[in-house]
């Protein structure tokens, strides 16, 4: 009857990972090659590709969230605080090498600038007992930053994940959990006493590695190196989902109790994983503040998680490829629409945005709970069933 | 009390690892005391149950006699309020789920639980005994010995044209065969299988009453059934629940004659 099962592979599945495939191709091939011959023929500015960078961030981010909620069936409202530990980590740094010289406290340590805020002294006036914190110290150097900026997001998951997924907290209580997480650390980062520079943020970043952050060449590079990394992330989550591990992790979402009497223990399954997603945001994070040259608390508002939740949802859970286009595709539309246009009869204000996205993502879920990346299957179906010939 | 379950009890607690201080090398199981209490209500009253090792044993009972409730106590789902569950001389009372799975206690559900967006195959993979450890799965692919093992099994049941099939698609039947195959290619010392012929046909029924029986004498299992002719064919022990308690035991023919189980069950 069937002498090589394993030859019998499911079709329709197949299509459509080819399918994503083939856009994923097309969107990573458009930014290694197009994105640059537009750049040098002088056809898009480099504020253009500088945002292009800072919304790959964003998508890096949004693939650990894929990872979560698309694949294991965990919603968790934190992303962007993992996001933001990482970028505080890589500000840091900028904020050391930043600003202007020769502020010297007691211990020998160039004072960062934006400190200047929350001790209550003039440029030049330091005394001795304002130093530089100790836990800003390890940011001095790049290594241990790039080690820190994923390690802490990652610690940060862990924990949230250890105490969240052993006493079995799920779905919405989780969701509630992780956003109370969120605000809390929030409200600590905006405190001027806790040396982080308070609501102000990191200011005054410069520099990194010796380059100046405003020169077009090194906004550039970053933008290639960002887009590297989304490409890493992205193998990486593939390698992750086509491993056994993955199957657990859709078992998981499945039904995760079934799976612990098959005798897997799925919190750490989920810690696992939780902690990948952690530190692929922090990745982002990192990436995100030399390209922005200004690191603030406003990037770990509540609303910032939620917004990644819409991305992922927009774009099409569970695919990854989704949520890249997501991310993108959102913040290009956000990019277009917070811009004042005038119109005939009426001018078009910023603040409409927030409706454009409310319906945006309420068509999604009614039309396409698919999301995007299902589009062009959804498009070619309405053609069939308009001329069911061709 | 009637006489026949004050006759097992004394039958087993002749055994029962409490009163001998030692384990009784007969069993592979044994339930001693068990009360499972919600909310005042006594769901089970076990004062003793021995399972041999290699037995296959039946349980029937009316709904709500608390058969069910006895699998969950067994496979750690739900605590029972007192007594002790004991598996080859440990103590597993207060045991995890996972941990008593993977000391060898496997169930199915009585609805049957498969992984829906898994395909069959997966499925199988799944249940494998041995991979649940966690950084194995990174990089771990089963053998061909163990994909052999799953399609052999998996054309007994009929389910070799569905093996790449996302078990979301599959019929009740298919999954109810899909589930025991996990259970059976798992092999684990002892089965708990909670309505194996629920919902099936004749035809499937009697398939399912040959693979469990196939496996009589090298597993040990706990069969939950309501279809009469289903326990008739698997020919074994039958123990009859009624209102959590143990009511009579022995072989099918035996037990219809009781009066009392006729008037509980059978004979309505």
């Amino acid at each position: 009857m069937f002498d090589t099962p394993k030859l019998t592979i499911n079709l329709a599945q197949k299509k459509a990972d080819s399918r994503r495939r083939m856009l994923i191709t097309i969107i990573f091939g458009f930014g290694l090659f197009g994105i640059p011959l537009l750049y040098f023929t002088g056809m898009v500015g480099i504020e253009k590709i500088n945002m292009l960078g800072r919304y790959m961030c964003y998508a890096i981010m949004a693939v650990g969230l894929d990872l979560l909620w698309g694949y294991t069936g965990i919603l968790s409202l934190c992303q962007a605080l993992f996001f933001s530990l990482g970028g505080y980590a890589m500000g840091m740094y900028l904020a050391h090498h930043g600003g202007p010289e020769g502020i010297i406290d007691a211990n020998n340590w160039k004072l960062p600038a934006c400190f200047y805020v929350v001790y209550p002294y003039k440029v030049g006036e330091l005394p001795g007992d304002a130093l530089v914190p100790w836990f800003w110290k390890p940011f001095y150097w790049m290594p241990v930053t790039l080690m820190l900026g994923l390690i802490i997001p990652g610690l940060v998951a862990y924990l949230i994940g250890w105490f969240g997924f052993r006493s079995r907290v799920r779905g919405v209580y989780f969701a509630i959990l992780t956003q109370a997480i969120t605000v809390a650390f929030w409200l600590v980062f905006c405190m001027n006493n806790m040396k982080l520079c308070g609501t102000n943020g990191l200011t005054r970043c410069n520099s990194m590695l010796g380059f100046e952050i405003a020169n077009e060449n090194f906004k550039f590079v970053m933008y290639l190196v960002t887009l590297f990394a989304l490409a890493g992330v992205y193998v990486l989550a593939r390698s992750i989902i086509n491993s056994r591990l993955g199957r657990i992790l859709l078992a998981i979402r499945d039904d995760e109790n079934t799976l612990r009497f098959l005798g897997y223990v799925t919190y750490k399954y989920k810690l696992f994983i939780y902690v990948i997603a952690g530190m692929i945001a922090g990745l982002g994070g990192m990436l995100y503040a030399p390209q922005m040259g200004i690191f603030t608390p406003a990037n770990m508002e509540a609303d910032k998680s939620i917004l990644v939740v819409i991305w992922v949802a927009v774009g099409g859970r569970g695919t990854i490829t989704g949520a890249i286009l997501g991310a993108l595709g959102v913040n290009l539309l956000y990019n277009f629409f917070t811009s004042e246009k005038d119109f005939i009869l009426f001018r078009w204000q910023p603040e409409y945005w927030q409706f454009v996205l409310g319906l945006l993502f309420v068509s999604v879920v009614l039309f396409i709970p698919g999301g995007m990346v299902d589009l062009g299957k959804k498009y070619k179906d309405l053609i069939k069933s308009i001329m069911p010939g061709r | 009390m009637s006489k026949s379950t004050e006759r097992i009890i004394k039958y087993y607690k002749e055994d029962s690892p409490k009163e001998t201080r030692l384990w009784p090398g007969k069993y592979l199981l044994f339930l001693e005391d068990i009360t499972a209490v919600f909310d005042g209500f006594k769901a089970l009253d076990i004062p003793a149950l021995g399972i041999e090792h290699n037995e296959l044993r039946v349980v029937i009972g009316p709904n709500g006699a608390g058969k069910t409730t006895m699998c969950d106590v067994i496979s750690g789902k739900t605590k029972p309020t007192t007594g002790g569950v004991y598996y080859d001389g440990d103590d597993i009372t207060q045991l995890s789920e996972t941990n008593i799975a993977q000391m060898g206690i496997r169930r199915k559900f009585q609805t049957p639980t498969v992984f829906g967006s898994l395909t069959t195959y997966e499925n199988m993979e799944l249940a494998l005994p041995g991979h649940e450890a966690m950084w194995g799965n990174l990089k771990r692919k089963e053998s061909s010995e163990e994909s052999e093992r799953i399609i052999k099994l998996l054309e007994r049941v009929h389910l070799l044209e569905k093996i790449h099939t996302e078990a979301r698609f599959l019929s009740h039947g298919q999954r109810q065969w899909l589930a025991i195959s996990t259970l059976i290619l798992a092999g684990p010392k002892l089965l708990l299988v909670d309505e194996p012929a629920a919902g099936l046909t004749d035809m499937e029924t009697e398939l399912t009453a040959d693979l469990l029986s196939g496996l009589k004498g090298e597993h040990t299992l706990i069969v939950i059934e309501h279809d009469m002719s289903f326990v008739r064919q698997l020919s074994s022990r039958v123990t009859v629940l009624n209102e959590g308690q143990i009511m009579d035991e022995g072989m099918l023919e035996d037990v219809q004659k009781n009066k009392d189980v006729i008037e509980a069950y059978l004979g309505r």
